[in-house]
């Protein structure tokens, strides 16, 4: 932030459509507390039953990888194919696997 | 890489259909364009509460207050949304904020027109809005990964303000003469600076090659405007208005409804600042922006004490 912000801090909000299912990032908000922060949320992203339950975590909290180090970082993954079930082959008339 | 190599790749990924998110490379005029579009976008959801919030207090009936009421309040929220978008490049809300009230930073300049009678609500929601949805819909498909998902989140809920706009141009058209009146004359006034809304022709448009190249916009102008042309002339002769176009004719071939010559000096003349509200749209931010400082204070102690009571604890 510049040092003339006269911004409260941001936070961003994750929404959790139905019961069981992901904490989705909806976008963010700023708020001086983590109940404003919840409030404003509700009040920007739920207007229509989007969510019944809401995650806010302060900005400057998450980090990310970038695009640039994207092969490299996810490389170690790239040459496990027997971590997958196709890698297998099983007997001819084989069910139920 | 070197930057040429980076901008050839990242035209390749613009071309793929990939997303790009904020923190990738991206070419500065790139980033540049699409601050200035998105902050842009944000100042007209938020100054576009202006125009309906004069009717606020004299909504004819309860159900439309509430109704006004809740689609000012989700134009509120779709600013929110863009400042959240804008915000991912890194700039400061304030400095946003900062550009719009010292005119430096523009917004649509259909919200410079005044809101004269109850039609007009509904001309807002149906016209302004239903030209906003053609336009935003194109938008969802935007390169940019915040801008888009903004867009779509925005898309959903702008459906409900066309509708209410029509309903209350529907009813109006089916009441007395006076209010046929009212509402063919909101009809008269916002028709033509609806069509402004979508730019300058495609051969006067100044960001419209690069745009498309990046697909920052996927669709040119003119094309978005023949779209909302064609659909909105069909809804206004289904309630029985005339489209206040004498030029207006269907051309069987094409299936479009071709329209008469735009009046491009009024649409420089509103966006140069000299449309008949700029003056008041942008004091009355400002007066409202001074006014709640002690409410912005009092939350920052707040958030202090809570903040120093939990360091306790």
């Amino acid at each position: 932030m510049t040092e003339k912000s006269n911004q409260f801090p941001q936070w961003e909000v994750f929404i959790q459509a139905k019961n069981g299912g992901p904490y989705e990032h909806a976008g963010s908000v700023h708020a001086t507390d983590k109940n404003m922060a919840l409030q404003n949320a509700r009040d920007i992203y739920t207007r229509r039953n989007e969510g019944r339950s809401l995650w806010v975590v302060q900005t400057d909290n998450i980090f990310s990888t970038t695009r640039e180090e994207e092969a490299e970082f996810f490389d170690p993954a790239e040459d496990k194919i027997y971590r997958t079930p196709n890698f297998y082959k099983m007997p001819a008339g084989t069910t139920n696997l | 890489m070197t930057d040429e190599q980076k901008l050839v790749h990242f035209q390749e990924r613009i071309d793929a259909g990939e997303k790009i998110e904020p923190k990738d490379w991206m070419p500065e005029a790139y980033r540049k364009t699409l601050l200035r579009q998105i902050s842009q976008h944000a100042h007209s959801e938020v100054i576009g509460m202006q125009p309906e919030g004069n009717w606020v207090l004299r909504a004819p009936s309860l159900r439309a207050k509430k109704i006004l009421l809740a689609k000012i309040q989700d134009e509120g929220g779709h600013g929110l949304y863009l400042y959240s978008a804008a915000e991912t490049f890194g700039i400061d809300r304030s400095e946003m904020i900062e550009q719009l009230q010292t005119g430096k930073a523009k917004y649509s300049s259909v919200f410079n027109y005044p809101t004269l009678n109850w039609a007009d609500i509904g001309a807002i929601g149906w016209l302004v809005d239903g030209a906003a949805i053609v336009n935003q819909t194109m938008l969802a498909k935007c390169s940019f990964g915040p801008y888009a998902r903004a867009m779509v989140r925005i898309c959903k809920e702008e459906g409900f303000h066309q509708r209410q706009g029509y309903e209350i141009m529907a009813k109006m058209m089916a009441g007395t003469n006076e209010q046929k009146a009212m509402a063919q004359d909101a009809m008269n006034r916002w028709w033509w600076p609806s069509l402004m809304m979508f730019g300058p022709h495609d051969s006067s448009s100044a960001h419209t090659s690069e745009s498309m190249k990046w697909k920052i916009k996927v669709e040119s102008n003119d094309s978005l405007r023949q779209r909302f042309v064609n659909r909105t002339v069909e809804q206004a002769h289904h309630i029985g208005l005339t489209v206040p176009d004498l030029n207006l004719t269907y051309n069987k071939e094409t299936r479009n409804w071709n329209f008469g010559d735009i009046n491009w000096d009024e649409f420089w003349t509103v966006v140069n600042g000299n449309g008949p509200c700029n003056h008041q749209r942008i004091a009355h931010h400002i007066k409202y922006h001074r006014e709640g400082e002690w409410v912005r204070e009092a939350a920052v102690a707040f958030g202090k004490k809570q903040q120093k009571q939990n360091s306790l604890n």
